[in-house]
């Protein structure tokens, strides 16, 4: 019951929100000054981690291989998996981020009667993992209605292709219904899978539960609770955020300030959880660097440059006379001591 | 730091794209748009205007499973003038204007209905009928 902690959180965060917004006064504190703290929060946190991440020495070169190196002419090198180049780094690096390549690769152990270890490619976590984030992003992106004026053509495209079914009015965006499968197959297999389910902890269960619940207000919203959504004030109040001017204008539902606190939550919290995996991709240097470590020297930072290097021959000639009172073997004798013969 | 060559630049493009309506609106907020009111001087709508605000789409929705699926073709009485429940046949008879009405909330929304690929604008059933 590790995820009940994550339900009873987001419970009290829509209560808050819920009840909070409707104390007269405190919709600007819901409206505008916690989304702006919390952006701040955000971009600030989101800086400082990289900033953090970026100061953080390598030691080693590291990267991960997973085909033929660069080696004799008539070996063909695997470019995408064992670059040698920055321009092979950055193919390497665009399908990680835009395919994730090395998540196609995932596999599933399982152990049968014999016993026998069995592996098999398992797909699943790639396909929804691909799901939910290009969901997310789509929504992202036409959220940007909200925000800007005039609106490009572009984003009339881009909702234009989400709403292509055209159910009901206001028609229904695939994306919505598509985040919402996404979710779900990420969250079920945090509780089915005993080996995940293990390893899971709050944090794992929290962001799903809270990007769970800003999906469901925000389809609750559209389609259900309608009351007092006016969208053209709620732009008028978006324009007024990103221009630094806000006002509420009418009133609006209790609904869209759960909508918006949760997002603010989201926001807030991003920089400081795993979430930040959406720029620790870039700083992975199992990543992103090349495997040239025998074209290039890899030097470590931490290097002392006080301290010289230290061969095997030196060492020996340092502690040969112990070595062989302990018995150890050396590569060079002793010289022959004069006394004993 | 490491790899400042790349990390700043990377940093810089993420807040570009985080800020991404502060500098596109260029700190304009726009005019929110002003519907024009009914040229033929009715005052009322056929249900209160917060409502119509928020829910018009709705509404739309639910008249036109009522007429094409229900079959009932019911007719709504504002100000004692009876309107048959339609598209065409109710909203566009007062808010006859449609661009400076529908479409201007509508571009500034930024939702295209597309009801007006089969239903036409008054302005649109005029110009049919001149030409027949
Ligand atoms: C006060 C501004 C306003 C006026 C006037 C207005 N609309 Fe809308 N309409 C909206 C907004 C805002 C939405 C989008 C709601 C949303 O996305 O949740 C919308 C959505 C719609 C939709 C659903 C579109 C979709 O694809 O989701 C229809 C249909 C619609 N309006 C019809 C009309 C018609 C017909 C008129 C004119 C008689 C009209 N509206 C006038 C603001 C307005
Ligand atoms: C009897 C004439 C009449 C009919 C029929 C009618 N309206 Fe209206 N509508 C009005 C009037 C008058 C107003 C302005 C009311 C006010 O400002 O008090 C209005 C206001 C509105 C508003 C709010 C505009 C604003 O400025 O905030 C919307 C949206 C709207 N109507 C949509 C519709 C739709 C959609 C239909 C068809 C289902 C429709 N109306 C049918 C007369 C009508
Ligand atoms: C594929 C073409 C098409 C599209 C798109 C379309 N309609 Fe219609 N609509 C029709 C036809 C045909 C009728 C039947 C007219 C009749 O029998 O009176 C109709 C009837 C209606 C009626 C019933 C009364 C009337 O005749 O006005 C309503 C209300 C209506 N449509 C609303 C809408 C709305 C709102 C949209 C956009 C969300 C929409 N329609 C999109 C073709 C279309
Ligand atoms: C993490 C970011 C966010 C996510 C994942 C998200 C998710 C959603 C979803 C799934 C919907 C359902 C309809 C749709 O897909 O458009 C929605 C609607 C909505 N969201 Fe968000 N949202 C986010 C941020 C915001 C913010 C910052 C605002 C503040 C203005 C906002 C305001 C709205 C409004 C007003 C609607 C209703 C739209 C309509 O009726 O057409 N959302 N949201």
């Amino acid at each position: 019951m590790k995820y009940a902690f994550s339900f009873l959180a987001v419970i009290a965060l829509i209560l808050i929100a819920g009840l909070g917004s409707q104390i007269p006064g405190m919709h600007y504190l819901f409206g505008v000054a916690i989304p702006y703290l919390a952006i701040m929060l955000f971009v600030g946190g989101f800086v400082y981690r990289i900033i953090q991440w970026a100061k953080s020495p390598v030691p080693f070169s590291i990267p991960t291989t997973c085909g033929q190196a660069a080696s004799l002419d008539f070996i063909k090198q695997d470019k995408l998996d064992c670059p040698t180049k920055t321009s092979e780094v950055v193919a390497r690096m665009f399908l990680e981020v835009f395919l994730f390549r090395s998540l196609f690769r995932n596999t599933k152990s399982e152990i049968h009667d014999g016993p026998k270890l069995t592996y098999e490619s398992s797909k699943w976590l790639w396909v929804f993992g691909l799901l939910f984030h290009y969901s997310f992003l789509v929504i992202v992106i036409r959220h940007m209605r909200l925000f800007i004026e005039p609106i490009p053509r572009w984003l009339t495209a881009i909702e234009g292709v989400d709403a292509m079914l055209q159910i009901g009015a206001p028609t229904l965006y695939l994306s919505s219904i598509t985040l919402l499968i996404g979710l779900l197959f990420l969250f079920a297999r945090r509780l089915m899978n005993r080996q995940v389910r293990y390893i899971s902890l709050n944090n794992d269960y929290f962001p799903l539960v809270l990007i769970f619940a800003i999906a469901v207000t925000g389809i609750l919203m559209r389609y259900f609770l309608r009351t007092d959504i006016d969208i053209i004030n709620i732009k008028n109040l978006a324009m007024g955020l990103v221009t630094f001017s806000p006002v509420i204008g009418a009133k609006i539902g209790a609904i869209f300030y759960i909508h918006l606190f949760l997002v603010s939550i989201l926001l807030a919290y991003f920089p400081f959880s795993k979430l930040m995996h959406m720029g620790g991709v870039f700083m992975s240097p199992t990543r992103n660097m090349a495997n040239d470590s025998r074209a290039k020297r890899h030097i470590n930072p931490w290097n002392d440059p006080n301290i010289k290097p230290h061969s095997y021959a030196g060492y020996e000639d340092e502690f040969r006379e112990f070595m062989v009172e302990a018995g150890i073997p050396v590569e060079k004798e002793l010289p022959a001591a004069k006394d004993e013969v | 730091m490491y790899n400042k060559g790349t990390i700043i630049p990377g940093l810089i493009i993420f807040v570009l794209f985080v800020t991404f309506p502060i500098w596109f609106n260029g700190f304009k907020a726009g005019t929110p748009p002003k519907p024009e009111l009914p040229p033929g001087g009715e005052k009322k709508c056929v249900e209160s205007v917060e409502y119509m605000r928020a829910n018009h789409m709705q509404l739309l929705d639910e008249w036109r499973d009522n007429v094409l699926r229900d079959g009932n073709r019911s007719v709504v009485t504002v100000e004692g003038k009876d309107y048959r429940k339609g598209l065409q046949m109710a909203c566009m008879q007062c808010h006859s204007n449609k661009e400076k009405f529908c479409d201007s909330c509508h571009t500034y929304a930024a939702v295209n209905p597309y009801c007006w690929d089969c239903h036409l604008s008054p302005k649109e059933a005029a110009s049919k009928e001149e030409t027949r």
